[in-house]
């Protein structure tokens, strides 16, 4: 049996959570030469969390804009349509009189 | 040089025995759920007509009206005298129950080896099941998936924030369930009989999230999926199913896929 997508995450997110937690320790180290970079270290994730956001926000709006209207389609639609009510009256089909 | 010339030989008859397996004794059945279909369930019929009959292919297409007040089925019946009781099947049901079970019932009674589903509201085009036929046979794919959000694919009739609202839950639902597919909540699909028997006896969720659960499944028990870009013309945007229940719905079957696929 396959992991779940949820397990999946957590092994993930403990791995990262790991290196992180390294990093950390060794910038909280004056002699370590992280420690000049402490605050970027200690802020890594809110800033990968930030990254992302700002990625997927790009995605979705590029894929909204990008998204075809698909104006022939309806056009063709609605001309077979008209041309199916014709043909299927031609074969003895009666349309209900009630609206469109 | 001995081997490579057995195998060419051995894939040359392979190629010969292919062909000689024509493709005449494959049947698509076709299935149309309908609810109060009464205006569009003579298009949609004389379209799939008009599109199956110039591809070929033998096929079959199965009403399954679930008491609709409306009178489909009586609209069905008209058609059926039309067209005959060999291509419309109708398999009406008492009242209004779930997508899935509309299948079951709908397959119970499918002569095709295999079976299309697809709404019969208009939104999705006849045109592209030949399409869809086409590259089942190119793959020997399980299932075929039209998509909207590939290639050509695309919608009529959305605003800006319909747009948004399908494009970021497609984004976040990638994102989690890496599927496989690029259309998870789209209902146009062809499945070989075997492969949709199995996923609906295991998809429990209702309403167009069930076609999510469904094509998610079918990566879990890896089947092959392939996809064609199909368009899709919303004509009924207004009456159109986009609620807080629904995302709520929605969101909860993420999380209930997330945690068990």
């Amino acid at each position: 049996m396959a992991l779940t997508k949820l397990i999946q995450w957590l092994l993930a997110l403990a791995a990262f959570t790991g290196v992180w937690a390294t990093l950390v320790a060794n910038a909280s180290q004056p002699q370590n030469y992280l420690h000049k970079h402490e605050l970027f270290v200690l802020a890594l994730p809110v800033i990968l969390i930030g990254l992302f956001g700002i990625y997927a926000v790009t995605v979705v709006l590029y894929r909204v804009f990008t998204f075809n209207n698909c104006e022939e389609a309806a056009e063709e639609l609605n001309k077979q349509i008209a041309e199916a009510r014709k043909d299927l009256a031609s074969k003895g089909f009666t349309f209900s009189k009630t609206k469109l | 040089m001995m081997y490579p010339k057995r195998e060419t030989r051995s894939s040359a008859r392979m190629a010969k025995e292919n062909a000689g397996k024509n493709y005449e004794g494959d049947k698509y059945s076709i299935l149309l759920p309908t609810y109060n279909e009464r205006e569009n369930l003579p298009i949609i019929i004389w379209l799939i007509c008009h599109y199956m009959d110039a591809s070929g292919f033998l096929y079959e297409i199965i009403v399954i009206d679930d008491g609709s007040p409306d009178g489909t089925l009586e609209v069905a019946k008209q058609l059926q005298s039309i067209y005959g009781e060999e291509k419309i099947v109708l398999r009406p049901r008492e009242k209004k129950l779930g997508l899935g079970t509309a299948y079951i019932h709908g397959m119970k009674h499918a002569t095709g080896n295999f079976i299309v589903i697809m709404d019969a509201d208009l939104s999705h085009h006849p045109k592209f099941i030949p399409e869809f036929i086409k590259l089942q046979k190119e793959g020997d794919y399980d299932l075929i998936s039209g998509s909207r959000y590939v290639g050509t694919g695309g919608v009529y009739g959305w605003d800006f924030k319909r747009k948004l609202v399908s494009r970021g839950a497609n984004f976040l639902t990638q994102l989690l369930l890496r599927p496989g597919a690029s259309d998870l909540t789209g209902s146009f699909r062809l499945y070989k009989k075997p492969v949709l028997e199995s996923l609906v006896a295991r998809c429990v969720s209702k309403g167009y999230v069930f076609q999510m659960e469904m094509i998610i499944r079918a990566r879990q028990l890896n089947f092959t999926i392939g996809e064609v870009p199909i368009t899709f013309v919303d004509r009924v945007y207004g009456e159109s199913k986009l609620g807080g229940s629904e995302i709520f719905q929605f969101v909860k079957s993420l999380l209930h896929l997330f945690a068990t696929t």
